[in-house]
């Protein structure tokens, strides 16, 4: 077995490597896309995901200026506060009561809002040009993971997931961990906006070792969130933007980390960044997402790699691209114990499908039900740990949601109506075995069969399976009949195979 | 078609075996099994710790969303100020009108909603109790915030699981039972959700299964044998855990859906949490493995208008509860079944503008079986000592959680809870 980041002889990858590379660094794509990402060869093809920045957006991901509105939950004016006051004081009920309303109606449009929100990201990762920009944006909000429920600003979330979307490949240190100290959403979520000299709050700085940075237990004591906490202070927001509140801010000494200093938030940054920890954490994280999540996928061979990583990362100074760029033409990666290795989220799951297999993305709003059915919701992920993803996306009944999405995004049909309508799915499946028709004196629907099952599982099933699924073409219409290609993907689907990639 | 003798981990072989469950017979050593088979004794084994008691006992629990009216369900019309903050919503002393509270034998001036008979025949019968002024510290008036906050167990809420789903984690370790914890809905309630154990959940029983097959019923027998190429019931790896969980579903599915075919032993008087109530029943009665189960019910959020809509609302809880107990009570099953209603605040005291009440704190819950202390618990709140409007709690939920985890569920609640609360006296312990 491949071990570390050597690199992969770039005359063996082919075709299954190309779909390999684009179901992990993206959200796969036709076989027409695999097809010409293989044609790239092996360094522009994981450049093309990679150098994001040069593909021109088009279509839901080219404009977002003014698509949210950023006025729904604005603090109270002055003067609005000055009459909020009187009125408690004076107890009067009438007015209170108006004010209470008020904010009720605010809430119930905010969280319309963050519905169009969560249809909009949908769109965004089923349609974006740049799909590893996408994919990161996902893996950094279940790392920075922030919860709308106590944020309770949609706007708020925007903004956070537009800087996830701009430094999604920049460096780690700099650009994101920097940036989510001063982030609204994140400093509500934590508490910061809580943490003065006086009275301070160490939920941001245990968070930003434990979960962020360095990961549970690993080098950094109490002492260090107290002290943290300290430097923290005064990191809050008004409005949509970060402020530094100068009179909360604690500038006194501090030790951390057993350095003595009158350390701020961006010290205790710099100072988290001195520890080993912090570059093998994320290394962790960024393979448990892109290469293998099987549990103990570190050790062995994902031991060594993920060292390799963490090596790189930090002489890099943590910046993303050229240790994902590594990864991505490593041998490691394409290896089989690493192919069909990860359990697809629930995201994953539908992006894929209607990306690869190009069905009609049907309703969106439906879509994000389904994740949040699946345990994915966006923007509201279970605590500030993010989603822990792997097996425990599956028991007996996300599988079946899981399964029946799949009969939805194929056939239209939808599993709540009843009977089903008749209506016509409007999906056209012949383009996924078009290409197989040039092969002269060859069983075309076995050849198809095979082929889509590489295609959707990844693998050719065992002998009994495979010639029953190759009958069931024959007996049905063979592998030019639309519905039952469907038919067949509905099944291929279903199988335990298609829930990893 | 593979040999069950060549191939004992086929799905037929499981199905010939019953209940055990792929996922559980193909990851744990058999000594463990053993230990998993014994917390889901049938009835009547006679394994008993407490006289009386089965060792195999479920807890089934009712959530009322959006904010039960406490103070016009368990009525304290022997309040002078209830009628003074009431004027309009104030539910008549029992006797007064044909709307009157019931009275409760237990109850001085405590009565009643007079939609609740169903629930009042069961506190007549001594198998139903109210924990009165549920409630805890900083109560947070949000829906969400409320309810997470009633599903974690914790301050803020913010725990990523739920307290009946970290009893699955202690539970299920090192021996997996996939079908513990069943919720009736189409998202799992974050109260059921463990840091390892995600529980079951479905809407309904008809769309707990692959619906693939209503394309074409050619494609039936393919899917039955989609997960069974299984060899090695020791592997680890990520397929071989897909394959037991799809086999797992299939098995599953078929037991649940034949479940709820049964025709129940009582009449049901139809609605929403009458039907998922009756669902529940109906498992239990075919002897799943399932420890906990969860029904929700909507509509309690009644700003505006509300006697109207809370008389249907409340009609609905008491009448389900009385079929359900009915109905566990004829399968022979109530000395093993605890109910458990709660909802995530209840309302101010003084009524709106609009005929409705507002957003309020501290309020009852509800207990029905056969091992329930029975009658009214606790004190209710004052009326007049209120804290902005609202009512101070008397009793914290997490004591009341701690009474069921300890004394229903037998396990350690501090564990749960994150730290020892003192039990609420829920369930009879001698």
């Amino acid at each position: 077995m491949a071990s570390g980041l050597s690199r992969l002889n770039p005359r063996e990858f082919d075709y299954w490597k190309a779909h390999h590379l684009l179901q992990r660094a993206g959200f796969g794509g036709t076989p027409a896309q695999v097809l010409a990402l293989k044609n790239m060869g092996l360094d522009d093809a994981v450049d093309s995901l990679i150098e994001f920045d040069e593909v021109e957006e088009t279509g839901i991901t080219a404009r977002t200026d003014g698509r949210f509105d950023n006025d729904i939950m604005r603090p109270r004016t002055q003067e609005e506060r000055r009459e909020a006051n009187m009125a408690r004081r004076n107890g009067n009920e009438a007015v209170l009561e108006r004010f209470r309303t008020e904010r009720q109606m605010r809430q119930r449009s905010d969280r319309r809002q963050l519905a169009e929100m969560q249809q909009w990201w949908m769109g965004r990762m089923i349609e974006s040009p740049r799909p590893l920009q996408e994919k990161m944006t996902l893996f950094l909000h279940g790392h920075f993971a922030t919860g709308y429920r106590p944020v309770e600003d949609s706007y708020h979330m925007f903004v956070q997931n537009e800087m996830f979307r701009q430094n999604a490949l920049g460096n780690f240190k700099n650009d994101l961990v920097r940036n989510i100290i001063r982030d609204p959403a994140m400093i509500k979520y934590l508490n910061n906006n809580q943490n003065s000299q006086r009275a301070p709050n160490e939920n941001l700085s245990r968070e930003l070792m434990e979960l962020f940075t360095l990961g549970e237990g690993r080098g950094y004591s109490e002492q260090d969130i107290k002290q943290g906490a300290r430097a923290l202070t005064g990191y809050t927001y008004r409005d949509d933007a970060f402020y530094f509140n100068d009179r909360d801010h604690d500038n006194e000494y501090k030790v951390i980390f057993g350095k003595r200093g009158q350390w701020n938030g961006d010290d205790f940054v710099d100072l988290i960044f001195t520890r080993p920890a912090a570059s093998e954490f994320i290394c962790e994280k960024l393979y448990k997402f892109f290469v293998n999540d099987q549990p103990g996928f570190a050790t062995g061979d994902g031991r060594t790699t993920i060292r390799q990583m963490t090596r790189m990362f930090k002489s890099d100074n943590w910046e993303l691209k050229p240790v994902l760029r590594k990864l991505f033409t490593s041998q490691h990666f394409y290896d089989q114990a690493n192919r069909t290795s990860i359990i697809k989220s629930p995201i994953q799951l539908v992006v894929q499908a209607i990306r690869s297999l190009r069905t009609p993305s049907r309703n969106m709003s439906q879509l994000v039900q389904a994740c949040n059915y699946m345990g994915q919701g966006l923007f509201v992920p279970p605590s500030v740990k993010g989603w822990d993803g792997g097996r425990k996306w599956i028991n007996t009944s996300t599988l079946f949601v899981r399964q029946n999405t799949l009969v939805y995004l194929l056939t239209g049909r939808q599993t709540n109506s009843r009977p089903w309508d008749n209506a016509n799915g409007g999906f056209d499946a012949r383009h996924l075995v078009d290409h197989l028709r040039d092969i002269p004196g060859r069983d075309r629907d076995q050849d198809a069969v095979t082929y889509l099952s590489r295609f959707t599982i990844g693998s050719v099933p065992d002998e009994d399976r495979l010639a029953q699924w190759v009958q069931y073409v024959r007996d049905r219409g063979g592998a030019d009949d639309n519905s039952t290609i469907i038919n067949l993907l509905a099944l291929m689907t279903a199988a335990p195979e298609y829930q990893l990639c | 078609m593979s040999d069950p003798i060549k191939n004992p981990w086929s799905r037929r072989m499981f199905i010939q075996q019953g209940v055990t469950l792929a996922s559980l017979a193909a990851t744990t050593p058999l000594f463990i099994q053993q230990t998993a088979k014994g917390v889901m004794l049938p009835q009547g084994s006679g394994l008993t710790s407490i006289p009386g008691m089965p060792q195999d006992r479920i807890l089934v629990i009712v959530q009322l969303g959006g904010g039960n009216d406490g103070l016009n369900t368990v009525v304290p019309y022997g309040s002078p100020d209830y009628y003074r903050l009431r004027p309009g919503l104030g539910i008549a002393a029992p006797g007064r009108n044909a709307e009157a509270a019931l009275q409760l034998s237990q109850g001085q001036g405590i009565g009643l909603h007079p939609a609740m008979a169903g629930l009042k025949s069961l506190m007549d019968d001594g198998v139903a109790s109210i924990v009165q002024g549920v409630g805890y510290p900083n109560p947070n008036r949000s829906h969400f915030s409320s309810m997470d906050i009633w599903h974690t167990a914790s301050p803020d809420g913010r725990r990523g699981s739920g307290w009946v789903g970290r009893y699955f984690d202690n539970e299920c370790a090192g021996a997996p039972n996939p079908e513990i914890g069943i919720a009736v809905g189409r998202e799992a309630p974050l109260a059921m959700q463990g840091d390892t154990v995600m529980p079951v959940s479905f809407e309904s029983a008809d769309l707990y299964r692959w619906m693939g097959e209503d394309l074409d019923k050619q494609l039936s027998d393919p899917y039955s044998k989609i997960a069974d190429d299984q060899q090695d019931q020791e592997a680890v790896d990520q397929l071989s855990f897909l394959k037991r969980t799809t086999m797992d579903a299939q098995i599953s599915s078929k037991k649940v859906r034949h479940a709820v075919s049964q025709q129940p032993l009582v009449a049901y008087p139809g609605g929403n949490l009458s039907n998922q109530l009756q669902m529940i029943a109906a498992m239990i009665r075919s002897e799943m493995p399932t420890r906990v189960y969860y029904a929700t019910m909507g509509g309690f959020d009644t700003h505006a208008n509300q006697a109207g809509q809370h008389t249907r609302l409340l009609q609905q809880v008491g009448d389900s509860l009385k079929s359900f107990y009915g109905d566990i009570k004829a399968q022979g099953n109530s000395g093993r079944v605890l109910t458990m209603v709660f909802s995530e605040f209840g309302r101010r005291v003084a009524q709106n503008a609009s005929g409705g009440t507002d957003h309020g704190t501290a309020a009852p819950m509800y207990f029905v079986g056969d091992m329930i202390n029975p009658g009214l618990h606790g004190t209710h709140p004052s009326l007049t000592n209120l804290d902005g409007g609202d009512l101070k709690f008397t009793q914290d939920f997490r004591s009341v959680y701690a009474g069921v985890l300890g004394d229903w569920m037998a396990t350690d609640s501090g564990q749960v809870l994150g730290r020892k609360w003192k039990s609420a006296p829920v369930i009879k312990t001698s």
